[in-house]
């Protein structure tokens, strides 16, 4: 099954190979026909994979999706389109998988730093590109990492020389229209030794059943300090695949918020390889309604000694909604003095909604302090009549209640404009009488 | 403003209270003293409208509606304010949506507008000073990590903003220092008034030090037992629960 979907696929790749970025790059070229093969071999990944046990992506399969070269913004009105633009943010739009100049914001950029499309970067830099595409993300993987080698389009490319403070976030603004369409882009975030920076990625589109295959490879120097968000707000008919693969070096600091709440079915991966005393967060919401399917997958290898890990994902599922949290902490032998905590809480809201969670902890070394926990439930009863015994009815009480379970996440967005975006999402799931938000 | 008759409670089919019986008028101050398992606790629950406990017999009439009959919320939107002894943390909800959330209840409650912005924020702010809290208090989640004395402070806060009739004080002193006592103790005293009636339930007599009841009551094995005046909790401080429990043997 899986090899005849793969082939369908490199066959149409022949059609458009030409046409994407970085072919007259040798090395790009091999990498390319590399994965290709790999993708063909592999497929889309299977639920045989222990990593997918739980993520059935045969609705992926049984559709064909085609890149488009359509950067025109179709039926989707411009200000719907800024409204997702972070005020204040360097702005890297791309439609359909290609950068849209029209849109992008990019004025104004410290000279030392670069913003640019990953087509742009593989004209005007391509030494750099070959240096780093590939290093955190391994193709082996699963098929959707070759199939994004193989065709990605474009994507961005952000480099941040050592010792640059960014006091502006650099935003992605993804966006895919129309129907089978995919949108498989490439993207790279470099932060040199002890330079700052915040990364928002923010994942859009129509109302329309397509696919997005991004994967962004990001690489904290020593001592450097990088934020990464991302915020998928997908069709509710659309697949999505984002995986984000981090070195971190000696010292950094790297902090992830994934807020998963489109998407038929939506996958994140979050894989961070820590260096000796790197610290690294990972915060997650998803909110699931409908048939929604939104996996997390998430794992954090300590391979040195002294590195701190904090992770805190949490679901809000109803309808006949599945959350799936896979949270892998492995401490390899030589990680002494390894400090991480893992928890995953879930909210089920109807009967028929599930979550699934599998936390596991891979201890190699012997001098650590690793603690997990688990939660599946329904809203504190206590809590319920606290507020009930404080005038509030308790269908109002519920809804409060979900609300800051949820809210709990968006209140650690520093960024004004996307703390308020997000909240913006986040209280679309809730009747006004239940949150009201002109008293928040 | 609150009358109990012959009040009996169940608790997973175990009685509880056994025939309660208490009228409390406006502006009056009750204590309700009692050793650990005498009823005091479910007393407060029931009169709030927690769920788990069954009401056996009995009546609690307050301002002559049947008071066990409503929901939780809508005693609390006639004016009857229970402060608990745990207050819960909610993370998530600042303290000023839910005062916000709760004052808006009560004027919709009554048929009025909601509140403006302005003025509620004028009235929220002058509560603080009044109670020495610090303003950012009501930006962060409702308890949060706040400690024993804010938590109780906050409740006082919330007593002064809702402005309520009758206040049921769940132990309000246990795990208060002696200073947050004291400014618990002023936040309520400064909350007196001739239309307010306070039940104060307690085990100690040290929060009576700070607010002079009317009456108190002791409450033993889920009966009422002895009344009288503020001297009766300086007489069971001197004499220990047992002086009452004795007497009730003896009877």
């Amino acid at each position: 099954m899986n090899t005849a979907i793969a082939s369908r696929y490199t066959a149409e790749y022949q059609t458009i190979a030409s046409s994407l970025p970085g072919q007259t790059l040798p090395w790009l070229r091999a990498l390319r026909a590399e994965a290709l093969a790999q993708f063909a071999e592999q497929g889309f990944p299977s639920p045989r994979e222990e990593e997918w046990r739980y993520t059935n992506v045969s609705g992926i399969e049984k559709k064909l999706f085609a890149p488009s070269a359509d950067i025109t913004v179709g039926d989707i009105n411009t200000d719907w389109l800024k409204s997702y633009q972070i005020e204040n943010a360097w702005v890297l739009v791309l439609v359909n998988g290609h950068f849209s100049a029209e849109f992008s914001v990019l004025t104004d950029l410290p000279e030392a730093v670069s913003v640019m499309s990953m087509a742009d970067a593989l004209a005007k830099q391509p030494a750099q590109v070959e240096k780093y595409l590939g290093l955190a993300a391994s193709q082996s993987e699963h098929g959707f990492i070759a199939f994004n080698t193989a065709w990605f389009s474009d994507g961005l490319f952000v480099h941040v020389p050592s010792k640059l403070v960014l006091d502006r976030p650099i935003q992605l603004l993804h966006i895919v229209t129309g129907d089978d369409a995919m949108a498989t882009t490439r993207n790279i975030i470099i932060a040199d030794e002890m330079a700052e920076a915040k990364v928002i990625e923010t994942f859009v589109g129509n109302d329309s059943a397509y696919l997005t295959a991004s994967v962004t490879e990001v690489f904290v120097g020593q001592n450097a300090d990088l934020t990464l968000y991302k915020m998928q707000s997908e069709s509710e008919k659309a697949y999505h695949f984002g995986g984000s693969y981090i070195k971190q070096a000696r010292d950094a600091r790297f902090t992830h918020h994934n807020f998963a709440f489109g998407g038929l079915l939506a996958r994140s991966d979050i894989h961070a390889d820590l260096d000796h005393a790197s610290e690294c967060e990972l915060n997650g919401l998803y909110l699931g309604i409908k048939r929604q399917h939104i996996d997390n997958h998430t794992r954090i290898n300590h391979l040195k000694p002294y590195a701190i890990s904090r992770e805190l994902y949490k679901g809000v599922l109803d309808d006949r909604a599945r959350g799936v949290f896979q949270g892998r902490v492995i401490v390899a032998i030589d990680a002494q003095k390894t400090d991480s905590q893992m928890n995953n809480r879930n909210l089920l809201l109807s009967d028929d909604a599930e979550a699934d969670t599998k936390p596991q902890l891979e201890i190699y070394a012997d001098d650590v302090k690793c603690g997990h926990g688990v939660t599946v439930g329904q809203l504190d009863e206590k809590s319920i009549f606290y507020l009930q015994s404080r005038c509030v009815d308790e269908e109002t009480a519920r809804n409060m209640l979900t609300f800051a379970f949820a809210n709990e996440m968006v209140d650690k967005v520093k960024i004004r404009g996307l703390h308020d975006m997000i909240l913006e999402q986040l209280l679309t799931r809730f009747p006004q009488e239940g949150v009201n938000k002109e008293w928040l | 403003m609150l009358s109990i008759k012959d009040l009996t409670v169940n608790v997973n089919d175990k009685q509880i209270l056994k025939g309660i019986n208490l009228e409390i008028k406006a502006g009056e101050i009750h204590a309700i003293m009692g050793p650990n398992g005498s009823g005091k606790s479910t007393l407060s629950h029931v009169l709030s409208g927690k769920a788990g406990y069954t009401v056996t017999g009995g009546t609690a009439t307050y301002q002559g509606k049947d008071l066990l009959e409503m929901a939780p919320e809508i005693r609390a939107r006639e004016g009857v304010f229970l402060a608990f002894q745990y207050p819960v943390e909610i993370p998530g909800v600042s303290n000023i949506y839910l005062l916000k959330a709760a004052l808006n209840s009560i004027r919709k409650h009554n048929g009025q507008p909601e509140v403006d912005a302005m003025d509620f924020l004028t009235l929220v702010k002058e509560k603080v000073r009044l109670l020495e809290m610090d303003e950012k208090f009501l930006y962060r989640a409702v308890n949060e990590g706040f400690s024993g004395g804010e938590k109780k402070r906050n409740e006082i806060l919330q007593m002064a903003i809702l402005e309520p009739k009758l206040c049921i004080m769940d132990e309000t002193d246990s795990g208060l220092d002696i200073d947050a006592l004291k400014i618990v103790a002023e936040g309520v005293n400064s909350l007196r008034s001739p239309e307010r009636s306070f039940v104060m339930v307690t085990h100690y007599q040290r929060l009576l030090d700070y607010i002079k009841p009317d009456f108190v009551h002791v409450l033993a094995h889920g009966q009422i037992v002895k009344s009288g005046g503020p001297e009766l909790a300086l007489e069971l401080e001197e004499k220990g629960y047992n002086w009452v429990e004795d007497n009730q043997a003896a009877a």
